[in-house]
């Protein structure tokens, strides 16, 4: 391809501390622009921006409108703005939908606590600890990222039904309580790797056991890799689709988007304005998320290279 | 940064002084997880897909019989070519336009985090049923871009979603609307690559272009590599959009029956469960032998710079 890139490739590369990396502002000399090709590509890329958040918007703005003017009105300004699809949405099936906000919260935070709890252990492990059998349990945690989900998928509902858990948030919740989402521990082990081990060390000096050393001196310091955790797991979990429809059959358990779902079903295509509405109803607490967590959900997939 | 370097890296890894026992206690969750959730079922879905089996009676040994079936299963075929459609033309084009992207946004631009901001947002919510939802809208017959194309002049648009020669399409264009997560992988591997080197080429007069083949590309073809791997892995399992976008049929005339969504019709609607798991396992060596070519071209395009 080019003289750099015809050297010799060898197969190993450094140990980058990516969360260092990724946050370290860059010190770039000025350089000298072009004002018109500058304009030029501002609006380029204002243009790609609000082709890219027109959707969103518009959904959002006929939220506010009669069903019949959301197949008229292509525009973002409501003519004859409502609340009519909130009240009549909100109560269109059979429990208010703050009852299916409630359940996907308890399975969100469930979820949460599972992850940050189990994937800390064993990245502390991973990252600190000498042991035998290291190197491949790493290896096989890496290889399990990669794995389709499908392949457990039958083989799993078979275990969670002998335990009698369909139509309960256990089959989503206990599996995150015993770190099999590797990704977040992949990226906890890559935290913890740019600590300074001489933090360790002084604690092992003051007769700090492993665990006392993981509670007191790790786990403080990794806020900002289990901030990441948190966030991404709480809008996964929050959309998650496929799980929550195998298992939790019972409507009295939906989550959010299988009640979004119920309403495609129930309503078909005859109430777009009140299924608008829940839907910009169940994509608030993501938003938020975005809003408050994106420093580190950008950190995040910067670590690890996952979406 | 990656997960694959790390893999790289472990060959020839050495091993000191040894923890066990607080090792494995920390361990213990994960290794628990391992066997019971992960490498059990595993076992468990590799014997299945021997078997007949619909959750109501014992299993029963039929040899390779569900393998034999699903090679002159129409359906399966043609949701095999669906989801290989899918897979080969969203991938690219999501790649493609994040690394433009990032590169536009790369060079000192004003305004970064605001652009960050509005491309990344989509990818955060293009997996919810509220998006597909409105897609669902948005490309129905007389949903929002065929009113604005019926503005514009064109009187009998295409019903999208309606028409299964272009249903797929709609899926994959919600797939490359949420390029704002390898954007910002993107992002954070230009900004790695020493000023210094554009700054030398500039001097000898090398072209924007010429410097994004023989500096920006080389660099960070580790990186796109990476991407690639976990994109293709990725959209091999997508099922939400599928599903909801054709009210959960695969529908119109199958054109939209991804392999997973055949999948869970299959296991659970039909309970055909030793069929399923033949069908996962299928899937776990297309995935695998996606991943494997992708290892062995890599060597032809990407570099290693130490």
């Amino acid at each position: 391809m080019t003289e750099i890139a015809n050297q010799p490739a060898e197969p190993q590369v450094a140990i980058t501390t990516p969360i260092e990396s990724a946050a370290r502002p860059t010190h770039r000399p000025k350089r000298t622009y072009n004002p018109v090709t500058s304009v030029i590509k501002h609006v380029v890329l204002i243009a790609a921006s609000l082709l890219m958040i027109y959707p969103l918007l518009w959904m959002l703005v006929s939220s506010f409108r009669p069903t019949d003017e959301i197949f008229r009105d292509t525009g973002l300004i409501p003519a004859n703005a409502t609340l009519d699809n909130y009240t009549y949405g909100w109560t269109a099936l059979d429990q208010p939908f703050g009852f299916y906000l409630l359940n996907s919260a308890i399975v969100v935070v469930g979820c949460i606590l599972g992850n940050v709890v189990s994937c800390s252990l064993a990245a502390y492990a991973f990252a600190r600890l000498k042991f035998t059998g290291r190197t491949i349990m790493f290896a096989i945690m890496l290889l399990t990222i990669m794995i389709p989900y499908h392949v457990v998928l039958v083989p799993q509902y078979i275990l969670f039904q002998n335990f009698g858990w369909v139509n309960t948030f256990l089959p989503l919740i206990v599996p995150k309580m015993l770190a099999t989402d590797s990704f977040f521990v992949f990226l906890m082990v890559q935290f913890i790797r740019g600590l300074p081990k001489e933090l360790d060390e002084a604690a092992r000096i003051d007769g700090c056991g492993h665990f006392s050393t993981f509670l007191r001196i790790i786990l403080p310091l990794m806020v900002p890799a289990i901030a990441t955790t948190t966030i991404f797991t709480f809008i996964w979990m929050w959309n998650d689709f496929l799980s929550s429809l195998i298992y939790l059959i019972d409507p009295k358990m939906y989550t959010v988007p299988l009640a979004l779902r119920a309403f495609l079903d129930s309503t078909g295509q005859s109430n777009w304005g009140a299924m608008f509405a829940m839907s910009v109803v169940s994509l608030i607490p993501v938003f938020l998320a975005f809003l408050f967590g994106q420093r580190f959900l950008i950190r995040g997939i910067a670590t690890t290279g996952i979406k | 940064v990656s997960a694959l370097n790390e893999l790289r890296q472990l060959k020839g890894a050495k091993q000191e002084a040894t923890d066990n026992k607080a090792a494995y206690l920390f361990l213990l969750p994960w290794l628990i997880g391992l066997v019971v959730i992960t490498i059990g079922p595993m076992i468990a879905s590799l014997y299945l897909s021997f078997t007949d089996y619909s959750l109501l009676a014992p299993p029963e040994w039929i040899g390779i019989k569900n393998y034999q079936r699903m090679m002159s299963d129409p359906r399966l075929l043609n949701s095999v070519r669906v989801t290989l459609t899918y897979v080969l033309v969203s991938t690219p084009l999501q790649l493609g336009l994040a690394l433009l992207i990032a590169v536009v946004l790369n060079r000192g631009m004003k305004g970064l985090p605001f652009y960050r901001s509005v491309f990344y947002l989509p990818s955060l919510m293009g997996s919810s049923v509220a998006i597909a939802l409105l897609w669902r809208q948005i490309f129905g017959t007389d949903g929002l871009v065929n009113q604005v194309l019926r503005g514009l002049g064109w009187s009998n648009p295409p019903g999208w979603i309606a028409d299964p020669s272009t249903a797929l399409y709609t899926i994959i264009l919600l797939h490359v609307w949420t390029f704002g997560s390898p954007m910002i992988i993107f992002l954070a591997g230009l900004r790695q690559i020493p000023d210094m080197y554009y700054e030398a080429a500039s001097v000898d007069g090398a072209s924007k272009w010429t410097q994004f083949w023989h500096i920006t590309m080389p660099l960070l073809s580790p990186i796109i590599f990476f991407n690639l791997v976990l994109q293709i892995i990725g959209a091999f399992q997508s099922f939400t959009q599928a599903f909801i976008v054709s009210g959960g049929n695969g529908g119109p005339s199958d054109s939209t029956m991804f392999y997973t969504l055949y999948l869970y019709q299959r296991g659970f609607a039909n309970l055909e469960m030793g069929y399923a798991a033949a069908m996962a396992w299928l899937l776990v060596l297309i995935v695998a032998a996606f991943t494997f070519v992708n290892f062995l071209l890599s060597k032809y395009w990407v570099f290693y710079d130490d």
